[in-house]
């Protein structure tokens, strides 16, 4: 219990840290006023909407201001869009939401399989070549990957049309289809890295003690790996995982802007871009919230599956 | 072991179907929203999908529109009491007919009968003056404002006419009146939902993703053609040029030369002028552009063929003054030849000047507009030529507006102006000395005094000849080294036709239809 209110005053403090920083940041670039007036802005004008922005109060009091709305759900208007930020994320967070859990479906159920057939054939060929192979893929950012199947998919073999994407409220089909691509782009490099700590952590385990008595026991290798090793192997792989739902949705930003994807990474970009700060803002406190859930729910499960760790 | 055996199974299986799936349809035309487009059959939707390259990243409130690629969508939604067409002239729209007393200063409207904005109300006199109360207002764009300040008085004389009464004649108030769009009275949501009375109503749109259109068929005029139209948003020109190359776009406007050379005979392609005028800027007031033979010099030294013909292969028109050509009332084509390419005469008003040794600059240049970059880095070339060194410095366009458009603090720049309103003010007025966009900090006696004299004139014949003047003036003191109105190209769909290329940035959908 005590554990659980210290990790919510963390997430907490940690919001709080954070939107203070990027409003900071906010302070420090240009006008929000002359990025929405264009070329047809004059000081009248421009002095008009900053004033309408509130953009002339206290920096303090302006952050204040923004915060106790933020609490209350409010999460203020687009200066760029005049719509309600709150109505805008609703809109596209489901799709950057079902990039991520696309990703990380093919993330499971490649990784794991993969990591045990690579400890089975400890040293064989197939092992070493997926060993290098991992390697490889381990080193390339998704956004590079993603390029790379833009070119040779999409342009080179038209598996798929780059930029056209299909909403899931036109057809769920080809709102998938499109999917594939970008979360395999993400999801390659992380499977590389899940395959190989996998693999480490099952032979790590297969050289133990527990093991050994096992097989004087008559237990075949296989059946030692399935059902003692595998339950221990892959405690610091779930963790790894469940951490890797919050590298996901960075790597879905950059994968947004590369496959045109209208999710909460092209609207975050596009927003600061155009100095559209509310919308920046609240983008912000939607992902700092993801990440810090992920993390204790990570926590969470670690001590799920080994009850020897108990973090009060 | 039969447990990751079968894990392993399943998901071949989950990832080959996808992917077969994916194989055959996905390539050409299966996606619902371009059934259309799979070329030659299905003209039966009567819907296309017109790619543009920017969201429409601000309110839809149709006072507050600052943006070009937002007026060009919603020129298809707002109407005023007259309406532009493609060749410039203001015809009756929302009005059936307008009258203009002999003195110039009353202007008597007579509304047509039964025209409905797009809720199905019927406009009524009320809701135009409501219009041109809430124009003058809210409206962003100061030109409107000083115009509509011009006003005296404007009533319902009855239940279809309205007169307007100025204070000062002027020759060019009706073509501001095609910018006070008619709006239901009191209507409060156009910014989200905007309510005219054109060709097409406003359906809806999806942030970053696209903007649709439907057609009012209760359009008092010609109807249009089409049912629907879909813009679908695509911020990176590889993936616009894809979706042509593919099919799921009809219609592409504002294109460069490099993105058309590779299309496919699914296509034609239309050329067009872009309608704004490229130059490079130069801040007059910072040393050494306060000194007119400098900027003589440059106007020399810049070989503008060649940067037609580097930049965009041979398209483009030459301009020599602050107008494009498309306004052919006001287009000068003598002023393109005024300075011609002349290096030693170059290097000469520079020794004049006392330069002999040339100098140095910074060009900041909005780095999301790739036509002026390159333009701009042909200038370094050219301009080394004689001995100036300049150096490019790209910024984002929200930079730009904020350091450059409003602080004014730059030396020099190359981006395009366009008009915001088919006006020769919208061009000129930037110039006058006290104009608080005269972002060029240009300040000369003879242009404030011929402008003042072109915008009090009331023989519009008169004050064409003045504005042409001050045309020449701008060309004879190079106020800035004036370069080219970019071409502009339009990938169309070859089952379409209708596409009609107007003097100002706006897309007119009423025109275009399939042909059988």
């Amino acid at each position: 219990m005590k554990y659980l209110l210290k990790k919510i005053f963390t997430l907490i403090i940690t919001l709080l840290i954070v939107s203070l920083l990027a409003f900071l940041a906010f302070q420090v670039i240009s006008d929000p006023a002359s990025a929405m007036l264009g070329t047809s802005a004059t000081p009248e004008s421009l002095a008009a909407l900053r004033e309408e922005l509130g953009l002339n109060r206290p920096i303090p009091v302006q952050y204040f201001q923004w915060l106790t709305s933020f609490l209350q759900g409010d999460f203020g208007t687009s200066y760029s869009y005049s719509m309600p930020v709150a109505s805008m994320i609703a809109q596209k967070l489901p799709i950057t939401a079902l990039l991520t859990f696309f990703s990380f479906l093919i993330m499971i159920v490649t990784s794991i399989p993969l990591g045990i057939f690579s400890a089975r054939r400890e040293g064989g060929l197939l092992d070493r070549s997926l060993t290098v192979i991992n390697q490889v893929f381990m080193s390339i950012p998704p956004f590079l990957l993603g390029v790379v199947f833009t070119y040779c998919f999409g342009i080179g073999l038209k598996f798929f049309v780059p930029g056209n994407f299909v909403s899931y409220r036109e057809s769920w089909t080809g709102f998938l289809e499109y999917l594939i691509f970008p979360a395999l782009a993400i999801a390659i490099p992380r499977i590389a890295m899940t395959v190989k700590m996998l693999r480490s952590s099952i032979l790590n385990q297969m050289g133990r003690e527990y093991v050994r008595t096992a097989r004087s026991r008559g237990s075949t290798k296989d059946r030692i790996l399935t059902h003692h090793v595998l339950r221990n192997a892959i405690i610091p792989v779930i963790t790894f995982i469940a951490t890797s739902m919050a590298e996901i949705v960075a790597s879905s930003i950059i994968i947004e802007q590369v496959f045109a994807i209208p999710g909460i990474g092209v609207l975050l970009l596009s927003s600061i871009n155009n100095r559209d700060f509310p919308v920046v803002q609240a983008i912000v406190m939607v992902l700092v919230l993801w990440v810090v859930v992920v993390n204790f729910i990570a926590d969470l499960l670690y001590q799920f599956m080994d009850p020897r760790i108990r973090l009060d | 072991m039969k447990r990751i055996l079968a894990l392993l199974l399943a998901a071949t299986v989950m990832v080959g179907t996808l992917c077969a799936c994916g194989g055959t349809t996905s390539g050409r035309n299966s996606t619902a929203s371009d059934e259309t487009s799979s070329f030659g059959a299905d003209a039966h939707d009567n819907s296309i999908t017109v790619g543009i390259a920017q969201d429409l990243d601000e309110s839809l409130d149709p006072y507050t529109i600052t943006a070009a690629g937002t007026r060009e969508v919603l020129f298809n939604v707002y109407e005023g009491l007259v309406k532009a067409d493609s060749d410039g002239n203001f015809n009756a729209a929302v009005a059936k007919e307008y009258n203009v007393s002999d003195d110039q200063l009353t202007y008597t409207f007579k509304l047509r009968d039964g025209v409905k904005f797009h809720n199905g109300e019927t406009v009524t006199v009320d809701d135009v003056l409501y219009s041109f109360k809430t124009s003058a207002a809210t409206s962003v764009e100061t030109s409107l404002v000083e115009a509509l300040s011009n006003i005296d008085s404007i009533e319902a004389t009855d239940d279809s006419t309205v007169v307007i009464k100025l204070k000062k004649a002027s020759a060019e108030f009706i073509s501001y009146v095609a910018y006070v769009y008619i709006t239901p009275k009191d209507y409060a949501d156009n910014k989200n939902q905007p309510i005219g009375t054109g060709p097409f109503k406003f359906l809806s749109r999806s942030v970053q993703e696209n903007v649709v259109l439907e057609k009012n068929s209760d359009y008092y005029g010609t109807p249009a053609y089409l049912d629907k139209v879909t813009y679908k948003i695509y911020e990176d020109a590889t993936a616009m040029v894809a979706a042509l190359d593919a099919g799921s776009v009809d219609v592409c406007a504002h294109l460069s030369v490099e993105h058309v050379e590779g299309l496919n005979d699914n296509y034609n392609v239309l050329e067009g002028t872009m309608n704004l005028v490229q130059a490079l800027y130069l801040n007059n007031k910072k040393t050494p552009f306060d000194n007119e033979k400098v900027r003589q010099a440059l106007s020399y030294a810049v070989d503008v063929d060649a940067i037609l013909e580097l930049t965009e292969d041979g398209h483009g028109t030459k301009v020599g003054s602050a107008m494009y050509p498309a306004f052919t009332k006001y287009f000068d084509a003598s002023l393109s030849d005024h300075y011609g390419y002349d290096v030693d005469k170059a290097k000469e008003l520079l020794k004049e000047a006392g330069y002999a040794d040339g100098f140095s600059f910074t060009i900041k240049v909005p780095s999301n507009y790739t036509p002026h970059v390159k333009t701009a880095e042909v200038l370094v070339e050219q301009l080394a030529a004689v001995g100036i060194t300049a150096k490019i410095q790209q910024v984002d366009w929200s930079t730009w507006l904020n350091d450059v458009y409003t602080n004014r603090d730059y030396e020099a720049t190359v981006v395009g102006f366009d008009a915001a309103t088919l006006t020769a003010a919208a061009m000129l007025q930037r110039y006058t000395s006290n104009s608080d966009k005269n972002m060029f900090n240009y300040s000369n006696e003879e242009f404030d005094k011929v402008y003042a004299q072109a915008e009090a004139s009331t023989d519009d014949v008169e004050a064409t000849k003045l504005y042409k003047q001050c045309e020449q003036i701008l060309a004879e003191t190079a106020a800035n080294v004036y370069i080219q109105d970019l071409a502009e190209f339009v990938a169309i769909n070859k089952n379409l036709d209708g596409y009609k290329f107007y003097p100002m940035y706006v897309m007119d959908m009423s025109t275009i239809h399939y042909v059988e």
